[in-house]
C-alpha cells in the first residue's frame, strides 16, 4: 500500500510538485503519467526518502520510507537504471546490494536469469550495458528482497518490444499475487496495457486519477472525417451529436459510430474516415490533459477538446 | 504493513523475511563498503599503485643515500610518503564516487539512514588505512632484513611500538581528512584540489606572515601531524597532542560535521 498525501516540493520559486495525493492498493498496477518535467521523478524520489518533501507525507504500508528498517524487503526501487557504477560488473552490482540486505548470493544468480541477463552479461561491466540491459539489471535489483511493493521510474525505457512485453507480464503477475506496483512512464501504450489505475500529473499537480477504465470511458468517441468538413459539421449538428474538432481536421463525435454514419448518410455527406477513437485512447486523454489550460479532471469528466491522431 | 508475500517462482531462492524488520548491521555495511573499494578497476589499481610506490621507495631507500641514514626508522618514514599523499585521495573517492557514479541513489534507497552509510565508509577507511600501513611496515621490515644481511644498512631493529601506533593513527587520520573534504564537497575534483590546496596555502601564508606563525603551529596539519609519521623523532608530548587535536578539529571534525549535516537534508538524485 502506497499513500501519498499532499506532497509538495519547491525548488527556489518553482513548485515542482504541488499537493500531489494518490493511493496505490495491493493487487494493483498504478501508471504514473505525465509529460517531461511534470514532477513524476521528484514525486517518486520523495516517496523513496531521497528527496525531502517541502510539505506533505508519503508512506509505504503506513510507514515513511526513511523509517523502514530494511526497505529493500518492503519496497523495490528502480529510479534510474543508468545510476550504477560503470566499472562494476552487473553481477557485482546485485551482489553488493544482496550483501546489504543479507540475501543469499544464489538469489542474485536466479534473478539475473529471471530478468534475462545471461552469464556472459553478468560478468560484463555496466559500462558495456545497453539501456535495456541496465533496465533489466535495475528490475533484478528491485526484486532482490522480494518486496511486496515496487516503485519503478520509466522502467520500459530502452527495452525492446519483447522486453516491454516481458516486463508487463512480470509486473502484472506480481500485482495479481497481491503486490503493489507503481510505475511512471511516458510510453502511454505500455501503461495502458498493464495499469489498472492511472495517476496523471501536469505541472506538478494531479490532473486525473482513477481506474483506467473509467478514465478511458471519458476519452471515448468517434473519429469522423469528410472532405467536406462544413457539411459534416452541419450533419452532426442536425442530428444533435456533440463534437469537438481534432488537430488534424477530423471531428471527434461524442457518440457511437453507427449514429454518425446515419447522420452523414441522411445529410448526404461522404465520409472518408469513421472509427471509434479506441486505438491510442490514452494518448488522446494524455494529450488533452497535458495541454495548457486543460480542466483538472476526475474520473468521468467531460473534456473540452480531444486531440485525435 | 500488510502481510502480503509475493514470491517470484523463477527466483525461488528464498529471502530471509524476518530481516525486513532489522536494520542491516553496521559491520555488514562496513564489509560492503570495503568491497566497494576494491571491486572496480579504478579502486583496485589505486590501492595497488599506493602499495607499489611503498615497495619501490623501500628499495630506493636501501640503495640510495649515505649508509648511516639507511636505518629502519628512516626506511619506514620514507614508505609513509606515498600514503600521506594518496590515502586522503582514496578517502575522498570512497565518498564522492557515490555521487560521480550516481550510486548514491541505490545506496540510500537500501539504507535510508544516511549517517550509517557514512559511518560504515569511515570504518572501512580505517580498516584500509591500517591494512595498508601494516603492509608498508612489512615491506620495510623485509627490505631492512635483506639490506642488513647484505650489509647495506646501519642500525638495528629499533622501532618502538609507540611509533608504530603513532604511524597507524596518523595514516587513519590522513584518510579521514580526505573523507571530511569529500563529504563536505561531494565532488571528487573539488575535494582533491581543495584538500591539497587549502592546507598548503595556509602553510604558505602562515610562513610568510610572521603574526600567524604561532597560529600555524596549531592549525597546520602538515606540521601537527608530521611527528606521527616520523619514527626518528621523539614521542609526541602533551602540547604536540593538543596541537594535533586543534588542527584536526578545524580540518577534520568541522568539515565532516558540516558534510553530515548537509547530507542528511540533501536531495539525492
Amino acid at each position: 500500500m502506497i499513500e501519498v498525501q499532499n506532497l509538495s516540493r519547491r525548488y527556489g520559486h518553482q513548485l515542482a510538485v504541488d499537493g500531489v495525493s494518490f493511493t496505490c492498493a495491493p493487487g494493483t498496477v498504478t501508471g504514473f503519467l505525465g509529460p517531461n518535467g511534470a514532477g513524476k521523478s521528484t514525486t517518486l524520489r520523495m516517496l523513496c526518502g531521497l528527496t525531502p518533501p517541502s510539505s506533505g507525507t508519503a508512506t509505504v504500508g503506513g510507514v515513511r520510507f526513511r523509517d523502514l528498517p530494511n526497505p529493500g524487503y518492503r519496497v523495490g526501487v528502480l529510479l534510474d537504471a543508468s545510476a550504477q557504477h560503470a566499472g562494476r560488473t552487473g553481477r557485482e552490482v546485485l551482489a553488493l546490494s544482496a550483501r546489504v540486505l543479507g540475501v543469499d548470493a544464489r538469489r542474485v544468480d536466479a534473478l539475473m536469469e529471471l530478468v534475462g541477463l545471461p552469464r556472459s552479461a553478468a560478468r560484463k561491466r555496466v559500462r558495456g550495458y545497453s539501456l535495456g540491459m541496465r533496465q533489466r539489471l535495475g528490475i533484478a535489483h528491485a526484486l532482490l528482497g522480494d518486496p511486496p511493493v515496487l516503485v519503478l521510474d520509466e522502467p520500459a525505457n530502452g527495452l525492446d518490444p519483447e522486453g516491454i512485453r516481458w516486463m508487463r507480464d512480470l509486473l502484472r503477475e506480481r500485482a495479481d499475487r497481491g503486490g503493489t506496483v507503481l510505475l511512471s512512464s511516458h510510453l502511454l501504450h505500455e501503461v495502458e496495457a498493464v495499469a489498472d489505475r492511472l495517476v496523471m500529473i501536469v505541472n506538478g499537480r494531479v490532473r486525473a486519477a482513477g481506474p483506467k477504465d473509467e478514465l478511458l470511458a471519458a476519452a471515448d468517441g468517434v473519429v469522423v472525417r469528410s472532405s467536406d468538413r462544413v457539411a459534416l459539421e452541419g450533419a452532426l449538428r442536425g442530428a444533435g451529436i456533440a463534437w469537438t474538432p481534432s488537430t488534424d481536421g477530423a471531428l471527434i463525435a461524442r457518440t457511437e459510430p453507427a449514429a454518425v454514419g446515419l447522420a452523414a448518410a441522411g445529410a448526404g455527406v461522404a465520409l472518408t474516415e469513421l472509427r471509434a477513437a479506441g486505438a491510442g485512447r490514452l494518448e488522446e486523454l494524455f494529450l488533452s490533459l497535458t495541454r495548457e489550460g486543460a480542466v483538472p479532471a476526475g474520473p468521468g469528466t467531460v473534456r473540452e477538446e480531444v486531440a485525435a491522431r | 504493513m500488510s502481510a502480503v508475500t509475493v514470491t517470484s517462482p523463477a527466483a525461488s531462492e528464498p529471502v530471509p523475511r524476518s530481516a525486513a524488520d532489522r536494520r542491516p548491521p553496521l559491520l555488514r555495511l562496513t564489509r560492503v563498503e570495503l568491497r566497494k573499494a576494491v571491486d572496480t578497476r579504478a579502486g583496485l589499481w589505486l590501492l595497488i599503485v599506493i602499495g607499489a610506490l611503498g615497495v619501490v621507495l623501500v628499495v630506493v631507500r636501501l640503495l640510495a643515500g649515505p649508509r648511516s641514514e639507511r636505518t629502519l626508522p628512516s626506511i619506514v618514514e620514507t614508505t609513509q610518503l606515498p600514503f600521506g599523499l594518496l590515502l586522503p585521495v582514496l578517502g575522498i573517492l570512497l565518498i564522492t564516487s557515490e555521487w560521480s557514479q550516481r550510486t548514491a541513489l541505490t545506496t540510500f534507497a537500501l539504507v535510508p539512514h544516511r549517517e550509517r552509510v557514512v559511518t560504515a565508509k569511515l570504518l572501512a577507511m580505517t580498516v584500509l588505512a591500517v591494512l595498508m600501513t601494516v603492509a608498508s611496515l612489512l615491506a620495510s621490515f623485509v627490505g631492512f632484513a635483506v639490506g642488513r644481511t647484505a650489509g647495506t644498512t646501519s642500525g638495528g631493529w629499533d622501532l618502538s611500538a609507540g611509533s608504530v601506533a603513532e604511524l597507524l593513527l596518523g595514516q587513519v587520520l590522513n584518510m579521514l581528512l580526505g573523507a571530511g573534504f569529500g563529504l563536505l564537497l561531494l565532488s571528487s575534483a573539488a575535494a582533491i584540489v581543495l584538500s591539497f590546496a587549502l592546507p598548503t596555502a595556509w602553510s604558505l601564508v602562515s610562513s610568510l606572515v610572521p603574526a600567524l606563525r604561532d597560529e600555524a603551529r596549531w592549525l597546520d596539519t602538515a606540521r601537527t601531524m608530521s611527528p606521527l609519521f616520523d619514527p626518528t623523532s621523539p614521542a609526541m608530548d602533551g602540547q604536540a597532542w593538543a596541537r594535533l587535536a586543534v588542527s584536526l578539529l578545524v580540518w577534520l571534525v568541522v568539515p565532516m560535521a558540516a558534510g553530515l549535516f548537509r547530507l542528511h537534508r540533501r536531495e539525492v538524485s
